[in-house]
């Protein structure tokens, strides 16, 4: 019967979303870092040996008697194909003559004493070229040389692609480590408040204590707030019970002065309409004070069907105490009170409301039967259920006419003539309510009398 | 120490409801007056204490029959009482009269050590009745057989035994008995009976106690003890 708020998207997952989108932003930039970086050293690793290869070249061209040699070094082109199986080109230029190697092969800026890259198409490929530059004189004369290496970048482009699927590897790593962290975060970081949750659902209806556990600093206005609202139902909920147990002294106590003192004057009067005007008022004065009690009665018997205060029960005993306490009452009656309990029945339950149950039940026996007949309290329990069965021999139940005898203040054919409140059966039926079972009104079976069933689970 | 306690089974003499000595601890001064008056017209004598020191007082000097025990008081709660008369083994009975509702409670008042209890405002008769549960309990078999002519009456078992045997009485006729065996040769009117042996909340006629008449008459007969009927002004038990 407890009542939910809607619910709104979950803190939990609002965060895990949060982090594992954080995780995928990290992951691209990663991914894209990664990529640059390693084209950058790539190319930088070709460029490093495409310019000791120039320089080598370079330096291989020696001036001798007024002529130029140019003996390319094995190692100048080798060191090239060490680093990829890419094609190699080479052209050597002595001012505007070129001395070796492929003429159309385009130079890269021909600043003296620099070098120079450039990335051009040749040959149907990107190709990387450097150029380098020396002065050398040759009779005299000093002219530059110009040494251009290329060499096609298919190669590169290859381990570029190669090293896109690693990274986007690494980063697919990376992401899945830091979703399962966000996950496992955020699951961690609600776990003070699933376990606030869980021990203010696992007290007892009437522990109304407040939660001093320590807790993170970011929920301890929530505990606080909680240990508020806790007091305060804590102190309304006593000030209803003592405010019924007041008002029972306030209104009880005045009552019990007026009936006695009727009482009194009642033995003393002679004529006959003056003891019938006495005894019309005795009889207000127990109407009133049955009503006050039995609302009273009800109001506390609601409180306490609200957060039932089970303990262990020996029904039979406590059945036998509320049968026991009737004798006197019905004594004077002349009513025969029989008892048929099974013993060893044990069930949770708050005692003190099912007495008061009880009493109700078997009030109304005593009450609307008629003198020196029969009542009986049954008690016994079968595989689903108990059934407290209270019988009479008086007129019953009239099943057409007395649908309601379980609404507040409702009182049946029975009541004509009876003092009562027609709160009796409402405060049995909330009481068996709350405790999982039910009250039936029946008639018995044979002859005539009503058979009020009480059920409890079993 | 204490001479309190013992006299339940002397005094109830053999059951009679009558000439018994109360302590009411009962703080209201006029209920504790008009449960006194009440009480008397019984033939009770009530001794009062409008709170525990004074009712410790009582219970410490006197001996009681019977003691009706108000639950809030000012100077404490009545249940310490109760607790303070079982720890002295102390074995008068006590009734507790209470305004709360039993549903307040969360031990009952007879875990407590009451003999029985009754919630304000009570019907004497029921309280009467209660009495006399609670001493037949205390009591035990202390009861004495009170000879009427050729028969004999036990109150404490309900019986009367003629010279054909014991004859069970109902509670009504019982008590009926009982009012023509206090006062052998008193005249009671219709209506007096009735007060004597009917609650108010019963509506019954004057009538009901010529059934019970006849039945007592039945039971008597053949006996020299008769229940006779004074014209107009009621009936008297007489022996033969
Ligand atoms: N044992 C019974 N026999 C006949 N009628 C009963 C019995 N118990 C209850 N009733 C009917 O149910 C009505 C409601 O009972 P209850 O709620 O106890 O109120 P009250 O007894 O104060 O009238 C009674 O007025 C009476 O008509
Ligand atoms: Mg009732």
């Amino acid at each position: 019967m407890s009542m939910r708020p809607a619910r709104t998207t979950s803190l939990r997952r609002m965060m895990a979303v949060q982090l594992v989108s954080a995780a995928a932003v990290l992951a691209t930039v990663l991914i894209f870092l990664f990529q640059s970086f390693s084209r950058q050293i790539a190319e930088e690793s070709q460029d490093n040996v495409l310019l000791a290869s120039a320089t080598s070249i370079l330096e291989s061209i020696s001036a001798r008697d007024g002529a130029l040699s140019v003996d390319i070094p094995y190692a100048a082109l080798s060191m090239l194909g060490s680093i990829s199986d890419d094609r190699v080109f080479y052209r050597v230029d002595f001012g505007q003559e070129t001395l070796t190697g492929y003429g159309d092969l385009p130079r890269a800026t021909d600043l003296p004493n620099a070098s120079g890259f450039t990335t051009v198409e040749y040959k149907g490929a990107d190709t990387r070229i450097v150029s380098a530059t020396r002065n050398l004189s040759v009779d005299g004369q000093s002219r530059s040389v110009i040494v251009s290496v290329g060499q096609t970048q298919e190669g590169l482009a290859e381990r570029l692609r190669e090293l896109f699927w690693t990274a986007i590897l690494i980063g697919a790593g990376f992401f899945a480590f830091s979703a399962g962290l966000a996950l496992w975060a955020s699951s961690r970081v609600f776990r003070p408040l699933s376990a606030l949750a869980t021990s203010v659902s696992r007290r007892g209806p009437n522990d109304l204590r407040p939660f001093l556990k320590p807790a993170p600093e970011e929920m301890l206005p929530l505990v606080a707030a909680l240990n508020g609202f806790t007091e305060r139902l804590s102190r309304s909920l006593s000030r209803s019970e003592d405010f019924i147990t007041e008002a029972a002294h306030r209104v009880r106590t005045p009552l019990a002065t007026v009936r006695t003192q009727a009482e009194v004057l009642f033995r003393r009067i002679e004529r006959d309409e003056n003891r019938h005007a006495m005894r019309e008022m005795i009889r207000a004065v127990d109407e009133s004070s049955r009503a006050a009690g039995q609302l009273l009665d009800q109001a506390m018997v609601t409180l306490r069907t609200d957060a039932l205060d089970r303990s262990d029960v020996d029904l039979a005993e406590c059945l036998r105490d509320v049968v026991e306490r009737f004798r006197a009452v019905a004594d004077l009656r002349d009513i025969d009170l029989r008892m048929d309990l099974e013993p060893e029945i044990h069930i949770r339950a708050d005692p003190i409301l099912i007495q008061n149950a009880v009493t109700n039940l078997l009030d109304n026996a005593i009450k609307y039967a008629p003198m020196e007949t029969e009542v009986s309290v049954s008690m016994h329990r079968d595989d689903k259920r108990i059934a407290i069965t209270i019988s009479d021999q008086g007129r019953g139940f009239d099943e057409d006419s007395e649908a309601d005898l379980f609404a507040r203040f409702v009182r049946g054919a029975a009541s004509s003539g009876t003092v009562g409140s027609g709160l009796g059966l409402t405060i049995a039926n909330e009481v068996f309510t709350a405790h999982g079972g039910a009250v039936e009104l029946t008639n018995n079976l044979e002859g005539p009398g009503a058979c009020v069933i009480a059920y409890l689970p079993a | 120490m204490h001479v309190w306690g013992n006299k339940a089974q002397q005094c109830f003499n053999g059951g009679k409801f009558a000439d018994m000595r109360f302590l009411l601890i009962e703080d209201n001064e006029q209920l504790a007056k008009a449960i006194r008056d009440r009480l008397g017209l019984d033939g009770h004598i009530v001794d009062h204490a409008p709170n525990l020191d004074e009712a410790k007082h009582y219970i410490n000097t006197s001996e009681f029959d019977l003691v009706l025990l108000d639950i809030m008081l000012p100077d404490g709660d009545g249940r310490t009482l109760l607790s303070y008369v079982r720890a002295a083994k102390m074995d008068t009975p006590v009734i507790v009269l209470t305004a709360r509702s039993e549903v307040s409670d969360r031990v009952s008042i007879l875990d407590l050590g009451a003999d029985d209890y009754l919630t304000k405002p009570f019907d004497f008769s029921e309280l009467e009745a209660r009495v006399r549960a609670v001493l037949r309990r205390r009591g035990g078999g202390t009861a004495t057989v009170q000879t009427i002519g050729d028969i004999k009456f036990n109150r404490m078992a309900g019986t009367l035994i003629l010279a054909g045997g014991p004859v069970e009485l109902r509670n009504k006729e019982l008590r009926l008995f009982e009012v023509f065996a206090d006062n052998p040769n008193m005249i009671f009117s219709k209506p007096k009976l009735v007060d004597r042996l009917f609650s108010y909340e019963e509506d019954v006629s004057e009538n009901a106690i010529e059934v019970y008449v006849a039945r007592l008459r039945k039971h008597l007969a053949g006996s020299r003890v008769s229940i006779t009927t004074l014209r107009g002004s009621g009936y008297r038990l007489s022996v033969s």
